[in-house]
């Protein structure tokens, strides 16, 4: 059985108007994704800002309230938990956040930072507790003695460590991680990756990988799922998404990845140029009237498009 | 193409940090010709922004030392009058940010409008607008009588950035400094401004400087590469040499660290420690050792030089000649063994 199987979620925000600020309109932020994860596995969510991936990732996790869908995990539908029973939940899925600059309490050292979820969950001991932090600080790479330090003396990729250090610290099954390495440098991007990765293997951790940047998420990820205005185009393994791409979207989303062989610029060029009149071409015939994608089909197992109807 | 634009001597820029200057940028000698796009990349804090402000004068309490000769005077010596004469009309910059680059209150549409006004003063009214229009066909803009007369909030960000990038051109600059135009925007919408800028570049022959951590980018966009690492320079190269043929372990490390489509790797390159603050950076031998500690002392120079090493092709220090990855010298200790 799988982790997580998110079922039709539809998170709408209501846009206040008028006098009395009455609900005017919805904004459909998510509208009907499905997907759900292996136990273990990293499961890749892709779209441009707006597309309602980190909605997605906050709704799971409880940010965000869901309007109507399932979020089955281990059996127990988040959508309709009750608070207390939620609570329980919510030790066993984490997050990750973009901006390792925000994400932590400048006021707080890090100690406290990492023991927050503990002291929330676990009656500890003091002493208990700072081996905990400690075994913690040293299973993501940092030295024990770190621990009385304010996150301001710590480096991007440091303070993101910490970050994992306090999601890893009550032994949670599911992580959501959203862009967690869009505001690291390179050499650093590669150090967070890799890391993360290393303890997915050590601790059976399953992701859910929120992300804008196509390389790293062929890096990282079993399966993708395509996202555009709240909805699905497309989903598949990460082989399938990357060789084999169905969607007018996400060829032209693939077709933009810069190229790292400068010798195949003028080829990519072309091939961009090509992919953008075929989205023009075919846009009216991929997506309906409002301009959203189609619901999805199933073209082989493990692979859907959201294709048009007409087929 | 071989016209030289810009030549850059033993620039440094240093600012003040307790009573001390530290150089952010420190002993950058290059060349800019016409027609050619030439990319710095680096990490954040390799002094690569400094260097483009330094070449706009948008320093304010920055110490400027070195030259920059562009169109035989030395813009370092130059005054706030002639700079202002210089900025926006022969050397346009495209911001990172385009929201912060951009006033609030005012359309665009008089935005650049003041970008050419500014400099030619006497143009008639009627005519400008003309000119505005006809940019903002030129950057792509699908309605430009009514973009015209919006605010930069009411525009997305691929639009703003296009109208950042029609205020750049909009005096037809003869250099074009791009600061990481592409950054803070979506994979689709920055291969349509890279495409833009490549098409302008076409267009209004300018020399450009592409201003980018993004290696990927590089290979898309750049004739020439130039790495800098600390305020320095440690490779440069035309871009075939540099990404097929790097020498400098700086840049072997940095291509090595990004995850591409191609080929999917198992590990990614991680380099050890990180970029030194400007106040503890090392300021003798190779600024790089720290962060390949693997490397022996004596592989260094005590006075790291660019040495041309093939026609164009400079790399600073020697440590690069017998330069490997620890996870090479694993490997083939492994192979040993067995």
């Amino acid at each position: 059985m799988s982790l997580i199987e998110v079922e039709n979620l539809k998170v709408h925000f209501p846009v206040r108007g008028g006098v009395f600020q009455t609900v005017k309109d919805h904004v459909r932020a998510v509208d009907g994704v499905s997907f759900s994860i292996e136990q273990g596995q990293t499961y890749g969510l892709v779209g441009e800002s707006g597309s309602g991936k980190t909605t997605t990732g906050r709704a799971i996790i409880g940010l965000n309230d869901i309007t109507s869908g399932k979020v089955m995990f281990e059996g127990r539908d988040l959508a309709s938990v009750s608070k207390k029973e939620y609570i329980d939940v919510r030790k066993d899925i984490q997050m990750i956040f973009q901006d390792p600059f925000s994400s932590l309490n400048p006021k707080k050292r890090v100690a406290d930072i990492v023991a927050e979820p503990l002291r929330n969950y676990e009656n500890l001991s003091p002493k208990e507790e700072r081996v905990r932090i400690q075994e913690l600080m040293e299973l993501v790479g940092l030295s024990p003695e770190s621990i009385y330090k304010y996150p301001h003396e710590f480096s991007g990729g440091q303070r993101q460590r910490i970050g994992i250090a306090r999601a890893i610290a009550l032994n949670p099954k599911l992580i959501i991680a959203d862009e967690p390495v869009s505001a690291l440098d390179v050499s650093v991007q590669a150090q967070v990756l890799n890391f993360m990765r290393e303890i997915q293997k050590e601790l059976n951790l399953t992701y859910l990988f929120i992300s804008h940047d196509l390389g790293i998420i062929r890096h990282m990820c079993d399966h993708i799922g395509i996202m555009y205005k709240g909805r699905y185009v497309e989903h598949g393994t990460s082989e399938e998404i990357f060789t084999n791409p169905q969607h007018i979207y996400t060829k032209r989303l693939i077709a933009a990845i810069p190229d790292s062989n400068p010798r195949n610029r003028e080829m990519h060029y072309e091939n961009r140029k090509l992919v953008k009149t075929e989205y023009d071409k075919l846009e009216k015939d991929f997506f309906d009237e409002e301009g959203l994608p189609f619901s999805l089909k199933s073209i082989s197992a493990t692979h859907q498009v959201a294709l048009p109807e007409r087929g | 193409m071989s016209e030289v634009l810009l030549d850059i001597k033993n620039l440094k820029t240093s600012f003040r940090i307790k009573d001390h200057h530290y150089a952010a940028v420190d002993d950058v000698t290059l060349t800019v010709k016409k027609n050619e796009v030439l990319a710095i990349v680096g990490e954040s804090g390799s002094g690569k922004s400094a260097f483009a402000f330094s070449i706009m004068g948008l320093h304010t309490r920055a110490k400027i030392e070195g030259e920059i000769n562009y169109k035989g005077s030395n813009l370092v010596q130059a005054g706030p009058n002639q700079m202002k004469k210089l900025r926006g009309k022969e050397m346009g910059m495209i911001f990172q940010d385009a929201l912060s680059a951009l006033n609030p209150l005012m359309v665009v549409g008089a935005q650049i409008d003041e970008a050419i006004f500014l400099h030619n003063p006497k143009s008639s009214k009627n005519l400008r607008k003309l000119q505005v229009i006809n940019l903002l066909n030129q950057v792509g803009i699908p309605r430009p009588e009514k973009t015209y007369h919006q605010y930069p909030h009411e525009l997305s960000g691929g639009m703003r950035q296009r109208i950042v990038i029609a205020m750049a051109i909009s005096n037809q600059p003869e250099l074009l400094i791009a600061d990481e135009p592409t950054t803070a925007l979506d994979v689709t919408i920055q291969s349509q401004i890279l495409d833009l800028i490549k098409e302008l570049k076409e267009t209004i022959h300018a020399g450009i400087i592409l201003i980018t951590h993004d290696l990927g980018v590089v290979a898309e966009m750049a004739d020439r590469v130039a790495v800098m690492y600390a305020g320095q320079i440690v490779e440069i190269a035309d871009v075939y040499t540099l990404m097929e043929n790097p020498q400098h372990p700086y840049t072997r490390s940095l291509l090595n660290s990004i995850p591409t489509l191609n080929d999917v790797k198992e590990e990614l390159h991680v380099i050890q420690g990180v970029v030194p603050s400007l106040q503890n950076l090392p300021r003798t031998g190779c600024r790089f050792a720290s962060r390949i500690p693997w490397i022996e002392e004596s592989e260094h120079e005590a006075s790291p030089e660019l040495h041309e090493i093939s026609p164009g092709h400079y790399v600073r220090c020697t440590c690069y000649k017998d330069f490997y990855f620890p996870e090479q010298a694993e490997e083939e200790r492994n192979y040993v063994a067995n």
